[in-house]
């Protein structure tokens, strides 16, 4: 059996305020009821060369 | 003619007198040692005509004017006699002097190391842990590294391939600012960049999690750099009030930029000038007498005022060339017909060069060409060893 799916933490594109969330549950910002979330960036380092 | 011959040209000379001839060398109309004037102008000056400049090339050959017994070439205790530099404005990062007495081959040579050849610091490697502004991370770190670095470039040393970045290569920079939720939008400067002197502070995700014996960062510093006496009493700073990026309401930027030393023929951003760049000295010559009207619709014609208007007393007034330096060789002054052009005669010296320096900060103006002039010669001196 696969462990239980983790919660994600998304963040409202219209407030900025972290939502967490659960496969099923309806996309939509606890705060302010906007339906535009982004997944957060990662924070692996990443490289580049300034050219 | 050479010196060795003099003494048998007398003996000649004394025995033609003798028998009442006239050497024609001694004729006046004979030219010793110097060019005749209008050979002397094509010499020396480029003439910038209505349509186009003439006469622009220089003369190398030392036997150009051998049949006029005119010696052309160019003597080491002759050209040391005759150059100088004469510094006009100096400030913090900004110089113009003139170079007088030499090629424009080597003017122009450097002109070119200044802009491509002479090494400064700038950031190469820029690591974002975080950046969720509208400016895309390509784009933000090509921006930083165009930002000049305040630091003297000599004392590091070239990062190779196989190096790793160390306390003697590198420079670490820091960049963690965030907007806040509720507030306007905020503008992210350089000086934001904040110098870590003991190298970076991000840990370098290790392959195997499980050998925590110690964790990496992505510099190897041996030492901190305050603690080097160069730059303990002056922190390495960054040129300021530069905007590299505008934040929104909760957005943030975390990342590290590390420095290196580099030239600037291999990107831009190493380059120690603004720009540098020399212009010949213009002359301006009115080769006819411009007196009354005609020389207050000269003084008008001027953009730059080069023209002025002096008075000859009884009621007459003359043209006088009051400020040649000024000339942009516009050619405004003699556009109006072929009269103009025959009262002015607008000329360049081919050999003065007014040379100006525009610096990014790393180093002052006076420095970065008296650095110039040693490479030159450090070139110049790999030529001679490749040759003997």
């Amino acid at each position: 059996m696969d462990p239980p799916p983790e919660p994600v933490s998304y963040v409202c594109g219209d407030c900025g305020m972290e939502n967490t969330l659960k496969p099923g549950d309806v996309i939509q910002c606890r705060e302010c009821g906007y339906r535009i979330l982004y997944k957060k960036r990662t924070r692996r380092i990443i490289q580049y060369e300034a050219r | 003619m050479s010196s060795s011959d003099s003494g048998s040209d007398e003996a000649m000379t004394d025995a033609q007198q003798q028998k009442g001839f006239v050497s024609a060398l001694e004729m006046p109309d004979v030219p010793s040692q110097k060019l005749q004037p209008h050979l002397e102008l094509r010499r020396t000056r480029v003439l910038c005509n209505a349509d186009a400049p003439d006469n622009t090339d220089t003369i190398q050959y030392s036997g150009a004017y051998a049949s006029m017994g005119v010696d052309n070439s160019l003597r080491l205790d002759q050209f040391a006699n005759n150059f100088r530099v004469e510094v006009k404005r100096l400030t913090e990062d900004e110089m113009e002097f003139d170079m007088v007495g030499i090629d424009p081959a080597i003017a122009n040579a450097f002109r070119r190391i200044l802009l491509a050849e002479l090494p400064t610091m700038a950031i190469e490697k820029v690591l974002i842990a975080n950046n969720t502004s509208v400016i895309q991370d390509e784009v933000l770190s090509h921006r930083l590294g165009l930002i000049p670095i305040k630091v003297d470039p000599r004392l590091f040393d070239y990062l190779s391939e196989n190096d790793k970045p160390s306390e003697k290569n590198t420079i670490v920079f820091k960049l963690h600012v965030k907007c806040g939720k509720k507030g306007p939008r905020m503008t992210v400067t350089s000086d934001e960049l904040k110098w870590l002197p003991s190298g970076s502070e991000l840990l370098k995700a290790s392959e195997d999690s499980n050998s925590s014996s110690r964790a990496e960062t992505y510099t190897s510093f041996t030492c901190s750099q305050d603690s080097l006496p160069e730059f303990s009493s002056n922190p390495i700073t960054v040129y300021p009030d530069i905007i590299v990026a505008k934040l929104g309401p909760g957005q943030e930027i975390e990342l590290e930029a590390h420095a290196v030393k580099g030239v600037g023929k291999t990107h831009a951003k190493w380059s120690p000038v603004a720009t540098c760049w020399y212009r010949m000295l213009p002359e301006v010559v009115l080769t006819q007498q411009i007196e009354g009207k005609t020389a207050e619709v000269l003084k008008k014609k001027c953009p730059v005022g080069v023209f002025d208007i002096e008075d000859l007393g009884d009621g007459r007034t003359r043209a006088t060339v009051a400020k040649p330096r000024a000339c942009t060789l516009c050619r405004e002054c003699i556009r109006d017909g072929e009269e103009w052009e025959k009262r002015i005669s607008l000329r360049r010296v081919k050999d003065h060069f007014i040379f100006t320096i525009e610096s990014t900060g790393a180093l002052p103006p006076e420095v970065l060409f008296t650095e110039a002039v040693k490479i030159l010669e450090d070139k110049c001196e790999r030529v001679i060893s490749d040759l003997s």
